[in-house]
């Protein structure tokens, strides 16, 4: 099956099996492998991405349901070299240890900053409650997140 | 100290991984690979009377469907830790099981194929004829008479019996304690979860014989060694295998499972490379689990609230078949650890190693310290509770005194290894004072009159890190079947730029950071001068890797061992250049200068260059500065300090609401404070999850029915508190930085303490013990039970 999209900004057109799921999609035919996968019940959120400027999990949507989407990975989320504040925030917050929630956890992150600028500590916890980590017990994603929240009101 | 050491410098690791850039195993492509998709067992106790791959075999995209009698020619998996001084009935997996399986979902087929999906497809076709037989998964049960019996060698399912200390001066002890309380206490089994799970590719050139192989592993030189010496019989330099980066371990990637070796052996038999990659199912049936005893305890105390005796007798599952060190757990790293903080004076441990159609049992994060620290910690409470005294007077009662190290527990349960250094009442202190009890207590019960039940928890905890010496814990000693300490190489460049190497295979801990900050340090350099390559058995030097908290005070003090070595050299050359005797310079900041004359001085760059370049050199000494070290150290390292939790309980649903969680830990001195802290936050939500949600249940036919992230609660982001986290800094004598280790730290302290804290808040309703996970359901039936 034909499909097209545009992801991270580069226009893609594919042949692919209609079974192929938008994860596998992004990191086996376009080698966008910035996506990682933890799970096969839909529950852990790693594999995180925006589609049309919303937050999904891609291992939820097959690949053809995107046909004609805009696409953001973790890949695409930096501007010119320059990391995205929420990136920034993890890497000076601690937000990380082995780094495999990491991708997911900040494109969730990106887009519950974009409907919520200003969030209080539970908003964050509620906010992420579908992206596991089993590293860091959380309580510096909160943290990154928190001051993501205020570099990007200090940009703004 | 120096400039970067105790400082919280931002992580190396760091923007490879935002950036999606990190590359982790399945991110991994080859040209000309192939997918492998393993056929498991449905059955948790069967004999495997035929296997029909024929449909498989004619499906699109197939190379070939393989069964355990392909592959008899390569060894069951080694058990590299057997219980030491003492015969084990070892029972270790092949790549694929042939005749019989005991747990559901071990390997008995693989199919090969052109893309995951045609092999998932494929994989589908395989028809097994199973004899099914009868099932055991309780380890109590399993030794029971009449239990199935699982392996040949393994009468009543026993793998091993473990025991140390003096059972009958402990016996004596007890029967002349004022009081004794007695309570079988349970640790259930726990499914770690890293949320990459395993996987592996393997590539075969056969001109050269030689494999390049990718595992999610800890330990890579491990992994090699067991898999070439022992399992193919192949000279160790014929292989390479490299961690690419490695989504957390926490353990379950130690150890040489049988899917490795498979894909090492099909990429032979093939000649194209392989890739398997474990699905979260596949993870949660076949991958390591962790903890599962059932543990009674005796413990006799004097009225005074003194300790005078800990009678312990566990049975500790073992799972189908023994994983690459399971026996090491439940004996070395759990008997050794009962005497907590606490001066017992008579202690006894004995451990019933047991087979059962479970999944296997080995390390997860803390292995064996835990339930030790489970055991001892409820212990005190038991005793304060039976006494009606206050849980942090019985502590203090009976902590080992700060003018008492190093300290050896009695009845040599710790074989002759001593606790290095310790005050174990600052950090209670500390925690203390940042918690206001009193206050607390006066808050609780107002609160119960009110209908709420608040209760508060202390863990006043000991752990073990770097485990060591090696000839202490290696095959004369504990049975650990190599050696354990670890190596570092440092190589100063013309440039003056430093790589360090390390046998320490870090997956998440920072370890490329802290170990920057260590040679930076010495050596007087920019950090970022300092690159640290790890994780390949290509280009690092032979390691024991990560895990046991071992990367900072072995790996670390390897790093720091092998600069002294670069500066000792450094020292000479500098001398020569400057034309002084080697005895009258002095290295500093990163120069070597004359003594008492610091403009006389040449740069650790110019030394390198002069060194790497080899123009002039003093007599008798080799071109470059690159020297190796090898670190063993004296002893394990012994952090400690005190957790205190505080719940709320809800009468109407049983639910429970960590309020406040407070921890104060002292692991040495701290090289990276924002790196040390983050392995207790993780830790410690590690260890509340087991306490409160967490649990690898069978049903009775061995159906793993918390098998998947549905069923098996791992906690999510809005189950935790923030943290409050502080330190107390008692340095190790045992290593040159003094550190102590500090990644299962939380781990190891939290469980208890939330358990204390429950068991404290159901306390109005008679409520003495619980066994985890403290779900709302089990609490909830306790307050109907016993409440109103
Ligand atoms: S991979 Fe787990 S939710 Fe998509
Ligand atoms: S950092 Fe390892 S899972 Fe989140």
């Amino acid at each position: 099956m034909k499909i097209s999209m545009k992801v991270n900004g580069v226009d893609y057109e594919n042949d692919i099996e209609p079974r192929t799921l938008l994860v596998q999609y992004l990191r086996e035919t376009l080698d966008l492998t910035g996506t990682n996968i933890g799970c096969d019940t839909s529950q852990c959120g790693a594999c995180t991405i925006h589609v049309n400027g919303e937050a999904v999990k891609s291992c939820t949507m097959l690949a053809v349901q995107a046909d004609g989407a805009t696409i953001t990975t973790i890949e695409g989320l930096a501007n010119d070299g320059e990391l995205h504040p929420v990136q920034k925030a993890f890497c000076e917050n601690h937000g990380l240890q082995c780094g495999y929630c990491t991708p997911g956890m900040i494109m969730a992150s990106v887009d519950m900053l974009k409907n919520n600028p200003n969030p209080t500590e539970e908003e964050i916890r509620h906010g992420l409650e579908g992206n596991f980590c089993r590293c860091t017990g959380y309580h510096n994603i909160v943290k990154s997140v928190k001051a993501a929240a205020v570099s990007m009101k200090g940009g703004a | 100290m120096g400039k970067y050491i105790g400082e919280s410098v931002l992580r190396k690791e760091d923007p490879r991984m935002v950036t999606g850039e990190a590359k982790y195993l399945d991110d991994i492509k080859i040209p000309g690979m192939l997918y492998a998709v393993v056929k498991r067992s449905d059955y948790a106790h069967a004999k495997i009377k035929n296997i029909d791959t024929s449909e498989a075999t004619k499906m699109p995209g197939v190379l070939g469907v393989w069964t355990g009698k392909d592959f008899e020619d390569v060894n069951p998996m080694p058990c590299a830790w057997q219980a030491g001084g003492i015969t084990n009935n070892a029972n270790t997996p092949r790549v694929l099981e042939i005749d019989k399986v005991t747990f559901t979902g071990q390997g008995i087929a693989v199919v090969v194929a052109e893309d995951r999906n045609l092999a998932e497809d494929a994989c589908s076709k395989i028809n097994v004829e199973y004899e099914e037989l009868p099932v055991v998964v309780s380890a109590e049960d399993a030794i029971k008479p009449g239990a199935p019996q699982l392996h040949e060698n393994a009468p009543n399912n026993i793998c091993m019996e473990w025991e140390c200390g003096n059972e009958d001066g402990t016996d004596k002890a007890l029967s002349n304690s004022d009081v004794v309380v007695k309570e079988q206490l349970v640790n259930q089994r726990l499914i770690p979860n890293s949320m990459e799970p395993r996987g592996a590719i393997a590539e075969y050139k056969s001109a050269t014989e030689e494999f390049t192989v990718w595992l999610t592993s800890q330990a890579p030189h491990v992994h090699r060694l067991l898999a070439t010496a022992f399992v193919f019989g192949i000279p160790e330099t014929k292989m390479r295998v490299i961690a690419p980066h490695v989504g957390g371990g926490f353990g379950c990637k130690i150890f040489l499972y049988p899917e490795y070796c498979l894909v090492i052996a099909l990429a032979k038999k093939i000649g194209r490379p392989i890739k398997w990659m474990e699905t979260r199912s596949e993870n949660f049936q076949a991958t390591t689990h962790g903890r599962d005893h059932s543990t009674q305890i005796q413990v006799g105390a004097s009225n005074d609230g003194t300790i005078t005796s800990l009678k312990v007798n566990t049975v500790a599952n073992l799972g189908g078949t023994l994983s690459t060190i399971a026996p090491g757990i439940p004996t070395t790293l759990y008997g050794r650890l009962l005497s907590g903080t606490y001066k017992f004076p008579n202690i006894y441990c004995g451990v019933k190693g047991v087979y059962t159609n479970t999944g296997m049992v080995d390390a997860y994060r803390g292995a064996g310290r835990p339930e030790a620290t489970y055991v001892v910690e409820r212990a005190l409470d038991l005793v304060a509770n039976k006494l009606g005294m206050d849980v942090v007077d019985v502590r203090k009662k009976n902590f080992i005194q700060k003018d008492q190290f190093p300290y050896t527990p009695a009845d040599g349960i710790t074989k002759g290894l001593e606790y290095d250094s310790g005050d174990y009442e600052k950090p209670l202190n500390k925690a203390l004072e940042m918690f206001n009890y009193t206050q607390f207590r006066e808050e609780q019960k107002k609160s119960r009159s009110e209908g709420k039940y608040l209760g508060v928890g202390f863990s006043t905890y000991i752990e073990a890190c770097g485990v060591a010496p090696s000839a202490w814990v290696g095959v004369g000693g504990e049975g650990w079947g190599a050696g354990l300490w670890e190596s570092a190489n440092i190589r100063v460049h013309l440039t003056g730029k430093v790589v360090v190497t390390t046998g320490s295979s870090p997956h998440g801990q920072g370890t490329e950071t802290t170990m920057a900050q260590i040679a930076a340090d010495e050596l007087g350099l920019p950090f970022d001068d300092v690159d640290v390559q790890y994780n390949d058995t290509l280009g690092t030097p032979f390691g024991y890797g990560t895990y046991g908290s071992r990367s900072a005070a072995v790996g670390g003090t390897a790093v720091f061992n092998a600069v002294q070595k670069v500066k000792q050299k450094a020292l000479r050359i500098g001398a020569h250049m400057l034309e002084a005797s080697a005895d009258d310079v002095v290295y500093e900041d990163g120069k070597v200068s004359v003594k008492g004359s610091p403009d006389q001085a040449k740069t650790i760059q110019e030394i390198a260059g002069a060194a790497a370049l080899g123009y002039s050199l003093p007599e008798g000494d080799e071109p470059f500065l690159d020297e190796t070290a090898y670190f063993d150290p004296p002893n394990t390292t012994w952090p400690f300090g005190t957790h205190i939790c505080v719940v709320e309980i809800e009468e109407e649903t049983g639910s429970v609401k960590v309020k406040k969680y407070l921890a104060v830990d002292d692991v040495g001195n701290v090289v990276n404070p924002m790196v040390v802290d983050g392995q207790i936050h993780g830790g410690i939500a590690q260890g509340v999850a087991q306490a409160l949600w967490e649990s690898g249940e069978y049903n009775e036919s061995g159906e793993l029915m918390s098998g998947s992230l549905i069923d098996y609660a791992i906690p999510r982001t809005d189950c935790l508190p923030n943290l409050e986290l502080d330190r107390t800094v008692t340095p190790s004598p045992t290593n040159p930085l003094g550190v102590k280790g500090v990644g299962e730290t939380g781990t190891i302290a939290s469980t208890p303490a939330v358990v204390n804290a429950v068991i404290d808040a159901l306390a109005p309703f008679g409520v003495t013990n619980l066994n985890m996970p403290l779900t709302s359901q089990k609490i909830w039936n306790v307050i109907q039970k016993k409440g109103g």
